[in-house]
């Protein structure tokens, strides 16, 4: 079973979030970008299927700062070949874009099951998973709780909302977007992390000039703003239920 | 020999030769005292004694398989009454934590302290950026090393509770009053600071220790200073034991050590009385680990009105708050497995000798103890302080 797993990078919501210049992107330079959580799950997926069945693993993600880390910490978990996708990421790129450039990387790699994370907090334009399935012209199915192998198939749980829970069969090679793996991502030791670094090295393969066409152009990015509509009542408690009274019945609901 | 039997044979020597005095482990006579004095030994299934005798059986694959070691708070409590003197806390508990670690048995609340602090380089999850925010608009302005890039005669290690924590950022800005008003040229590292990594390291997470003492040490070996005081004793415990082994030396003292020396100057500032009857919590790696017993009772002393009171259990014989050794990070764990807390423990000792006030001198104190005090029947007047606070209290400041 050749896994193939996407990762990307997303912005650490820890820190403050600033809008460039230019008005209608994040400011880049103030930025520190840490892995998808849905990406981490599909990792964590990835790593019980070989350990359940056997299996080469392989983690594929655009080269930004702080990927070496990220593909190390991936191989101390269990992942077997690393590869950072060399391009003009670092500015950041719509869905649409990273879904070509790692299609021909994947594509290249001949996957039977491509897991990545459902979704992620910078996704403008849709999911990865849909975009990527639709141009290496394969299934896709996301949501998913649970992944099992079954010959050339897969049996996967998929949520829906109000707690109802599908089993579906997919036909391999498919493309599944994880939304939580079936135990938390596990840890590794540092201690084990900084072994792996001296022992694996991670391939670079170039993408195809990106191509972004497809997404929404933005035109406005801004913080939420501030609407002048709340209104501070003050006094007393009798007061303010006075006044509470005037303006549920000015309103007409009361 | 199977390759198991060679991987516990090589534990057993790991664990003799990792730690410095690690071959008193040879010398345990199974008495058993470490057991029966650890405050959460009663629920362990390999309480220290019967790990050693794991060990020595080649069986130490029967304590990977359970998760009570991870009740060890890492104490001290059986070091220090161990008759064979063997350096049980650091040594074997950290070394078996680390195992635990190593074979995937985290559990989750300490996972994500872990990575957290490997990330951020604090516990707590918060941005490194923040670490001064605390002290943002005191007068006058508390230097921030990187941006004041003068020499200070004592550079502040503030600690990851105190930059971080609500509650403890009182202690902070109560010890920055003290300082100022007793004029001391001091710096604080600010962003440039990273946890101290102490009770990460007692955790088992020995790589992740290394880790956040390099960023630490190349911080320090940044900026010009005479000598390093904390308001945190892991920290202190931490660079004044740990560090140099990573070949990280500085002299570093105590809050309360400082302070003490400066009593004299100090005294005619205590004017306000403060008329209550307090007790003192020996933090573990303050008193225990590291002996400082008499400088945080002789402040406490100083204060009008104070009538200092010991509980049952004082000095070399304190009991944890349950925060050391990754317990900060184990609420959850332990309380499904004792439905007790270890600062609960301690706020009845201190009602029971009639207490209104528990002084306390490290940060993960005030929290653990506050909390406590909301449960305790009877606990709802305790004031829980840490001394920078009644020392400015009785400043008036």
């Amino acid at each position: 079973m050749n896994i193939i797993i996407l990762v990307k990078l997303v912005p650490d919501l820890v820190e403050e979030l600033t809008v460039d210049a230019s008005g209608a992107a994040l400011d880049m330079a103030w930025l520190r970008l840490i892995i998808n959580e849905f990406d981490d799950h599909a990792i964590e997926q990835g790593i019980l299927l070989k350990e359940r069945g056997g299996g080469q693993v392989t983690i594929v993600a655009p080269d930004v700062e702080g990927i070496d880390d990220v593909l190390f910490t991936a191989a101390a978990k269990g992942a077997d070949h690393l590869i950072k996708v060399k391009g003009d990421f670092s500015a950041g790129v719509n869905n649409h874009a990273l879904a070509r450039a790692l299609a021909t990387v994947v594509k290249g790699l001949q996957p039977d099951l491509v897991l990545t994370g459902v979704q992620a907090n910078n996704d403008i334009d849709g999911a990865l998973g849909p975009l990527l399935a639709g141009l290496l012209e394969m299934p896709y199915v996301g949501y998913l709780s649970g992944v099992a192998i079954d010959g050339a198939k897969t049996k996967v749980r998929k949520e829906y909302p109000g707690g109802l829970i599908a089993e579906m069969e997919v036909t391999l090679p498919a493309v599944l977007g994880v939304q939580a793996a079936e135990q938390p991502p596990r840890y590794v030791a540092v201690s084990k992390v900084r072994q792996v670094m001296k022992t694996s090295t991670i391939e670079e393969q170039s993408a195809s000039p990106l191509d972004p066409s497809g997404g929404p152009k933005i035109s406005r990015m801004f913080q939420p703003e501030t609407g002048g509509r709340a209104t501070m009542l003050t006094g007393t408690a009798d007061e303010v239920s006075t006044q509470l009274v005037g303006i549920f019945k000015e309103l007409g609901v009361l | 020999m199977t390759p198991t039997e060679t991987k516990q044979q090589s534990m057993y020597d790991q664990v003799l030769e990792s730690t410095p005095r690690g071959e008193r482990l040879k010398l345990c006579l199974q008495c058993g005292d470490c057991s029966g004095i650890c405050p959460f030994g009663y629920l362990m299934i390999h309480p220290p004694s019967r790990l050693i005798a794991q060990l020595r059986a080649d069986r130490f694959e029967k304590v990977l398989e359970t998760d009570t070691v991870w009740m060890c708070v890492s104490c001290y409590a059986c070091t220090a009454v161990c008759p064979a003197q063997i350096p049980l806390t650091p040594g074997l508990m950290a070394r078996t934590k680390e195992e635990l670690i190593l074979n995937g048995n985290v559990p989750a609340e300490l996972q994500s302290a872990l990575e957290n602090s490997q990330r951020y380089g604090n516990p707590l999850g918060e941005s490194p950026r923040k670490r001064a925010d605390w002290a943002a608009g005191i007068q006058p302005e508390v230097k921030i090393m990187g941006k004041f890039r003068q020499p200070v005669d004592v550079l502040w290690f503030v600690g990851d509770y105190p930059s971080y924590h609500p509650r403890v950022q009182a202690t902070a800005k109560a010890l920055t009053k003290i300082l100022h008003a007793l004029g001391v040229n001091f710096g604080i590292l600010g962003p440039d600071e990273t946890s101290d990594g102490d009770s990460q390291r007692l955790a088992g997470e020995r790589g992740l220790f290394e880790m956040l003492a390099e960023r630490n040490g190349l911080a320090f070996s940044k900026y010009q200073f005479k000598e390093i005081i904390t308001t945190d004793p892991h920290a202190y415990n931490a660079i004044k034991n740990e560090y140099p082994r990573l070949e990280i030396s500085y002299p570093i003292r105590h809050y309360t050590e400082f302070l003490a020396e400066r009593l004299d100057q100090l005294k005619p500032l205590l004017k306000q009385e403060v008329k209550a009857k307090v007790t003192y919590h020996d933090p573990c790696y303050l008193g225990r680990a590291n002996d400082v017993f008499e400088e945080p009772r002789h402040l406490i002393e100083a204060i009008p009105g104070v009538e200092l009171v010991e509980m049952t259990h004082n000095h070399k014989n304190s009991l944890c708050c349950g925060g050391g050794g990754g317990g900060m990070w184990l609420d959850g764990f332990q309380w499904e497995k004792a439905h007790v807390r270890l600062s609960e423990w301690r706020v009845k000792e201190a009602l029971a000798v009639g207490a209104d006030i528990l002084a306390v001198a490290c940060p993960y104190e005030t929290p653990r103890f506050e909390d406590a005090a909301k449960t305790v029947q009877g606990a709802g007047q305790l004031r829980v302080r840490d001394i920078t606070e009644l020392l400015v209290e009785a400043m008036g400041i």
